[in-house]
């Protein structure tokens, strides 16, 4: 699948999108751990929740947490809040 | 592995400043880190080097072993929080592998999760690439591996009675933050940290974190903050100093004034008492400085700690206050610093000394300026204006 990546972790990627695998939004995290070291503590906090400011998108639908299911095709696009100042 | 932005050959030679001047600061703000590099006198300063530019840095250390390995907190808005490395003053950065985390909760239960990293310390001497780390919420990290890997205090950590679950509402405006890591040099087993949360104050350790025992004996109206005379807690160690040269002497600024310990004695004395009564000053701050030989050499910062807590400078002039006899007595030092409309907030770790003779003094602002003495605080010379919101100065002492 598609993973649609914000500017702020093209330090990672080096790449706007980037190809995954996984049956979940767990496993496609790890996958992409495993290609961008240090990426997923970024967005995924050690309760393996979603940051705050972070919004997880699979196709049209926000994800609530990692157990989100993922099929083949789907387009995942991590989102940042507009936020701060 | 580690993920490197660019890669160099790393050689553990000192660092070498630019002209060879020998001294840099690091400065952490909320929207990056710089580097100030400083002539031979310490009296001229090139314009700040940015990097990392938009990233929160609450603290910027190097080494004092090799003289060239720099540790960087740093998070987002967004992003968690990680540790960045650079042996090439700050031109590469490798990012830690395993950052400060906290460990899962089991199932059904809640957990703590590290919203940010605050204060780094080097270990001890004998302990080359050990490394030791705050954060917030409450949690002591050791790395061994210079800040590649990081790995929890549970003696600290899992304390049932001095690091509780925090509760939302935990202050500083951060939330709880551990900080103030001090080492004893005669004995890496030997700290101290300061916490400030709702269990505040000192703890001591002498068995490398796996015990604690507070040590907040001595002050007096803990009563207004809720706080009983015989309760263990004291009131929030804004910032925590042992002497280099003297271990056994302590130094703290609290939000209730600045204290003195003799270890045997083992009761904080009230010195920031003992400020002259001028210019609207008391003893409230955040930040307190020590000359790097003498321990009853002492700096601060007073800001204004009455209602409305501005914590900015009374009646906008700034001075530095120092004592040369562990606090009886206290000299204002605002040679070249603004005499009005200098309306300075200074945080808890943004001011600092170099060890050179005679010790130079600097601080930064929330304003963004970095002022520097090269003449123990006699006079002041802005160094640096324009800068983000500053968190933090260190002195970098690198080859010459």
């Amino acid at each position: 699948m598609k993973v649609y990546i914000p500017t702020p972790l093209r330090s990672y990627t080096k790449q706007s999108v980037v190809d995954a695998s996984g049956a979940t939004l767990a496993e496609m995290f790890a996958d992409l751990e495993r290609h961008y070291p240090g990426i997923r503590f970024r967005v995924i906090n050690e309760q393996d929740e979603i940051r705050e400011h972070i919004k997880i998108f699979i196709d049209q639908t926000i994800a609530e947490n990692l157990t989100a299911l993922l099929r083949e095709g789907d387009s995942v696009r991590i989102v940042m809040a507009i936020s701060g100042g | 592995m580690a993920r490197k932005i660019s890669s160099k050959t790393k050689s553990r030679a000192p660092a070498k400043s630019p002209g060879g001047a020998g001294i840099a600061l690091l400065v952490g703000t909320r929207k990056g880190a710089f580097i100030i590099y400083g002539d031979k006198t310490r009296r001229s300063w090139k314009n700040p080097v940015g990097m990392h530019i938009g990233s929160i840095v609450h603290h910027m250390v190097m080494d004092p072993r090799d003289r060239r390995t720099i540790l960087m907190t740093s998070h987002t808005g967004h992003l968690g929080p990680t540790i960045f490395q650079s042996t090439d003053l700050g031109k590469t950065w490798k990012e830690a592998t395993k950052p400060p985390a906290f460990p899962k909760a089991p199932e059904g239960q809640t957990g703590r999760s590290v919203h940010h990293n605050f204060w780094l310390s080097p270990g001890h001497p004998s302990e080359p690439r050990v490394w030791y780390l705050g954060t917030s919420p409450a949690g002591l990290f050791r790395s061994e591996d210079d800040g590649m890997t990081w790995a929890e205090v549970t003696g600290f950590n899992n304390h049932p009675k001095y690091n509780p679950p925090p509760r939302e509402d935990e202050t500083p405006p951060d939330g709880q933050t551990l900080h103030s890591i001090m080492i004893d040099p005669r004995d890496p087993k030997h700290m101290y940290i300061g916490l400030s949360s709702g269990a505040s104050g000192v703890l001591e350790t002498k068995n490398q974190g796996r015990d604690w025992a507070p040590i907040n004996k001595g002050f007096s109206g803990l009563e207004m903050y809720g706080i009983s005379e015989e309760s263990e807690t004291g009131p929030e160690p804004h910032s925590m100093r042992i002497h280099p040269v003297n271990p056994d002497r302590l130094y703290q600024q609290t939000h209730m004034g600045a204290y003195r310990m003799d270890r045997a004695e083992g009761v904080w004395q009230h010195i920031g008492e003992n400020l002259p009564k001028e210019h609207g000053i008391g003893d409230f701050s955040f930040p307190i400085a020590l000359h790097p030989r003498d321990p009853d050499t002492v700096w601060l910062f007073p800001l204004d700690g009455a209602f409305p807590l501005g914590r900015i400078t009374p009646d906008g002039m700034p001075a530095a206050y120092i004592t040369r006899n562990g606090g009886k007595t206290w000299k204002r030092q605002d040679k070249g610093l603004p005499k009005g409309n200098g309306w300075f907030t200074l945080k808890r770790q943004a001011m600092t000394t170099d060890s050179r003779d005679p010790v130079g003094v600097y601080f930064g602002t929330t304003g963004g300026e970095v002022w520097a003495s090269h003449d123990e605080g006699a006079s002041w010379t802005r160094i640096a204006t324009s800068l983000p919101e500053i968190y933090s100065v260190e002195v970098a002492e690198l080859a010459r």
